[in-house]
């Protein structure tokens, strides 16, 4: 078996503000092998960015606090490495793409030296003349044409900044990807160019990618794995069949799919799942789905479920530790 | 029907007001240092309101006297006493009259002329607002202090020519700051809803749009009274304010030059009057700035 | 590029113009009679009558503002009512002191007060930013000419290490300088941690710490060079109270500048002497606000695509 890549162990991360504290992930365990796409998919509020974050230890100083727990990349500890350690690492051995185009890039630098900062930093000895080749290499790796490399972002489209930033992100060939919903604020057609480049990339540089959406659509066209998190936990994990193939699935999970409008079908309402997120700071007990599941049993409200694997789909529900059908 | 739809609308912008006035007492009250800053204006002003009751106004504070001139801080004259004879106590007591009172008619007269001119510019808009607001630029283009010495220089120095110079140099800020307190507010719903009742335009500036933008506004005249204070003591000191006999901290500064190496009292107590003074504003105006919006405190 | 340089110098006409109107108006003000402060008392009517008739002050007010307006324009901004020399020169050789002054102010005030702002900006909350929240506040409470007298009580009575009065050396100049940049300093001291506070929430900064990319770098070449532009609009607009404050600062120091001058004038009713000082000022702080612009073009280059456009 492959060593993985990543491991995250039992990892719980808070907000500590004066007036409370968030339980933002609670529990979460995730891995992912070389090369490999995870998508995390999940409501906003799920903990997904706040994992992300916590990857690269780039959460909200004071505020946000990693309590427990433990995070392997590439044989790195990383809850135990220095910050010098990790200023080494991002961007290098891993990189993060966030949500929002539009304000990700600094208006004031031209868009060749924000990718040539990347590089860097992270290779001091490459001289003026070998980086500047490399620029020109990415733009053109990521459909960006050479000559724009001395343009301010205010001169690119939204669609066409992503591609800067995903540039910036791959430009030392990183083992690991972090992508914080890279395409909900770009148009459909757009989203479609996005999404196959950097499938494309992935493939050439062989880069493991975690892909954080609360798009199904986006999961089936690009991910390997898909891990499905409520509350700060992951509640389902498992291949592209194993989720949208089989039958077994966690009440949420169900409740995700089926509140996707159908095309094909006429109906008069949409398929919501009832109720609302729970409030992270006063989280229900037992499993943090009960308040909003159909198929609530006695055991939900006081007990945490187990997770159950069977070959490469695990659920965390009481329902299939029952059943141990699944 | 009509009145009862404009005393609902009344009701409802009261209400709302109520509770808002409600949490910004609040918030301010949780901000120490306003606090502070209230307390110390309000001993000021009952100090300069009962000035006559502390010292007397003739006899230390005005008549000179040779025989007990520059005498260190001692029993008899708390903070000694100046190149006259005259017990600085005293004058500090009276300069605080002249201060506040001065720097109160100055922001209440320029605030009402600044307010006029910033509604109507707000509310009418289009060129009524464009030459108004022009106006008001040019007159902010020269600086405020300079503004108040050329007229002073056309008038002549006395307390009322100062009132008026100080008073014309704050008008275009409070004009400014009315206008877009207004532009704020004069899209939003409730006013559509009385002006779709038919009522009257002035009635709807006076009666639902200042009630509402008086928050900023009332922040700005605080933090233009401690300006104001600061200028009055300026403009004195130079000998263009407030003339001498009459107490003022700037003015007490005017010829320290020459005797403070061996009384520096002298130099030093004005000013730290002066400092109290500025300073209680502006706690408190930026306590009530914070206050009434606590989310631009970062 | 030029072409919005030009549009904006044009710009600056109109608005001299209103303040010299400004500022016109309320010279007509004055009571008493011109004339009669030149000659002096003891004149005979018929000097009076006729002075007044050679000053053109029998003339329509609109007439005589526009006979000024059209002489300053040659440069002649009429001869002083006290020592009978013609306004601009004295002026012109006292303005350069005053604008000394105030840059220098400006100068300290940045110098000290961006590095304070930024670093109170960064450590929010701590007893640094504490501390640099309460040293603007009594720096903007404090009367700039209390703050010079106690300085010279401080440097030159008690340790005579600075002179007091004068401008021979730039000795003289430290003082003075420092005290008019009391005010100032709190401003950019503000100024600077306000906009460094909201540029840090910025995106982009997320992403430079994503890069790997180290504490200082981010908040200098990412974070700092964005605040720039609204401080430097600050300081620029700072410029004009500092001429203000000038005044009141050289009267402390006994500096013959502009505003030793702009005082004396006031007192003894000088009227085309304070006039061309107001003047004099006005035009400076429009240079200043121009050149501020055109800095502007040069730090953002949306600006500057804006102004291309044009």
């Amino acid at each position: 078996m492959a060593e993985k890549l990543l491991k995250i162990d039992d990892l719980r991360v808070v907000y500590r503000t004066d007036e409370a504290t968030v339980k933002a992930v609670n529990g979460l365990n995730l891995s992912i092998d070389k090369g490999e796409t995870l998508g995390l998919v999940g409501e906003t509020g799920a903990g997904k960015t706040t994992t992300a974050l916590s990857i690269l230890r780039l959460l909200p100083e004071k505020i946000g606090i990693i309590e427990s727990g433990n995070i392997q990349l590439d044989g790195i500890d990383i809850l135990k490495a220095t910050e010098a350690d990790m200023r080494l690492l991002r961007g290098n051995t891993m990189s993060m793409i966030f949500q929002d185009p539009m304000t990700s890039l600094n208006p004031i630098m031209k868009i060749g030296e924000q990718i040539g900062e990347v590089l860097e930093l992270h290779n001091p000895e490459m001289d003026e003349n070998t980086r500047d080749e490399k620029v020109n290499e990415i733009l053109q790796l990521v459909g960006l044409p050479v000559e724009r490399k001395s343009d301010y972002p205010h001169q690119f489209s939204g669609g066409m900044k992503q591609r800067v930033i995903i540039a910036i992100a791959l430009a030392c060939e990183p083992k690991l990807l972090l992508a914080d919903e890279p395409t909900t604020a770009l148009d459909v057609t757009i989203q479609a160019q996005v999404l196959s480049m950097m499938r494309e990339l992935k493939q050439k540089l062989g880069t493991a990618m975690i892909l954080i959406t609360h798009d199904l659509g986006v999961v089936a066209q690009t991910c390997d794995k898909v891990a499905i998190m409520y509350a700060g936990e992951i509640v389902e994990l498992g291949t592209i069949k194993d989720i949208f193939e089989s039958d077994a699935h966690h009440p949420y999970t169900i409740g995700l799919f089926g509140s996707i409008p159908d095309l094909t079908k006429t109906t008069k309402r949409l398929n919501p799942i009832k109720g609302l997120m729970p409030d992270p700071t006063n989280l229900p007990a037992g499993c943090k789905f009960h308040p909003r599941c159909d198929n609530c049993l006695e055991i939900c409200k006081t007990q945490e479920p187990k997770s159950i694997l069977k070959n490469t789909h695990m659920i965390k529900c009481h329902l299939y530790i029952q059943d141990k059908q699944m | 029907m009509e009145k009862d739809i404009n005393n609902i609308d009344k009701s409802k912008a009261k209400i709302k007001k109520r509770s808002q006035l409600k949490s910004i007492v609040y918030r301010y009250k949780k901000n120490k240092l306003a606090i502070l800053g209230a307390v110390i204006f309000i001993v000021l002003i009952i100090i300069s309101i009962s000035a006559d009751l502390i010292v007397d106004f003739e006899k230390d504070a005005v008549a000179q006297n040779m025989k007990e001139r520059l005498m260190t801080p001692n029993e008899d004259h708390i903070f000694g006493t100046d190149q006259y004879g005259r017990d600085i106590f005293a004058r500090i007591i009276f300069g605080s009259r002249v201060s506040l009172f001065v720097g109160l008619i100055t922001i209440a007269i320029s605030l009402t002329f600044g307010s006029l001119i910033g509604a109507t510019a707000g509310y009418y808009g289009g060129k009524t607002d464009d030459i108004l607001m022009r106006i008001m630029d040019i007159f902010l283009a020269i600086p405020s202090l300079l503004l108040a010495i050329s007229i002073v220089a056309a008038l002549g120095p006395g307390m009322i020519n100062l009132l008026i110079a100080l008073s014309v140099s704050q008008v275009p800020r409070f004009a400014r700051i009315v206008r877009s307190s207004i532009l704020s507010i004069k899209d939003q719903e409730f006013i559509e809803a009385a002006k779709a009742c038919g009522t009257k335009n002035s009635r709807i500036i006076l009666k639902h749009i200042l009630p509402n933008a008086m928050g900023p506004i009332i922040v700005q005249a605080t933090l233009n009274m401690a300006s104001t204070i600061l200028n009055i003591a300026a403009l004195s000191f130079i000998g263009l304010g407030i003339q001498p006999p009459t107490p003022e901290w700037g003015s007490m500064l005017s010829d320290v030059k020459t005797q403070m190496r061996y009384y520096p009292y002298l130099a030093i107590i004005p000013g730290i009057a002066i400092i109290i003074a500025v300073m209680s504003l502006n706690l408190i105006g930026d306590g009530l700035r914070d206050a009434l919006d606590p989310k631009l405190k970062n | 590029m030029l072409r919005y340089l030009l549009r904006r110098t044009f710009q600056m006409i109109p608005v001299l113009l209103g303040i010299s109107f400004i500022i016109f108006s309320i010279m007509a003000f004055t009571p008493g009679d011109p004339a009669k402060l030149i000659l002096g008392e003891n004149a005979t009517v018929e000097a009076v009558t006729e002075l007044r008739e050679e000053m053109g002050l029998n003339e329509n007010f609109f007439v005589r503002y526009f006979k000024y307006v059209l002489d300053a324009l040659k440069g002649d901004f009429g001869v002083s009512y006290r020592n009978k020399i013609p306004v601009f020169d004295e002026l012109f050789s006292r303005f350069p002191t005053t604008l000394k002054l105030t840059f220098w102010a400006i100068f300290i005030s940045v110098i000290i007060g961006i590095p304070v702002g930024i670093i109170s900006a960064v450590k929010q909350y701590t007893i640094i930013d504490n501390s640099s929240l309460v040293i603007t506040l009594i720096l903007t409470s404090i009367p700039g000419f209390w703050l010079g007298l106690m300085l010279i009580m401080l440097f030159s009575l008690k340790l005579g290490w600075l002179p007091a009065t004068g401008i021979d050396t730039w000795k003289h100049f430290v003082l003075p300088s420092v005290t008019l940049a009391g005010s100032c300093m709190a401003t950019v001291i503000r100024m600077t941690r306000s906009t460094m506070l909201e540029v840090i929430r910025q995106d982009y900064i997320r992403t430079a710490r994503a890069k790997g990319a180290d504490e200082k770098r981010v908040i200098l070449k990412h974070g700092f060079k964005n605040a720039l532009l609204p401080i430097i609009t600050v300081v620029g607009l700072t410029f004009g109270l500092q001429l203000g404050g000038a005044i009141i600062t050289e009267s402390v120091f006994a500096i013959p500048g502009l505003g030793t001058l702009m005082v004396t004038s006031v007192r003894m009713k000088d009227i085309p002497m304070v006039m061309a000082s107001v003047l004099f000022i006005a035009f400076a702080i429009g240079i200043i606000n121009l050149i501020v612009d055109i800095l502007y073009a040069f730090i953002d280059p949306r600006v500057k695509a804006q102004y291309e456009k044009k």
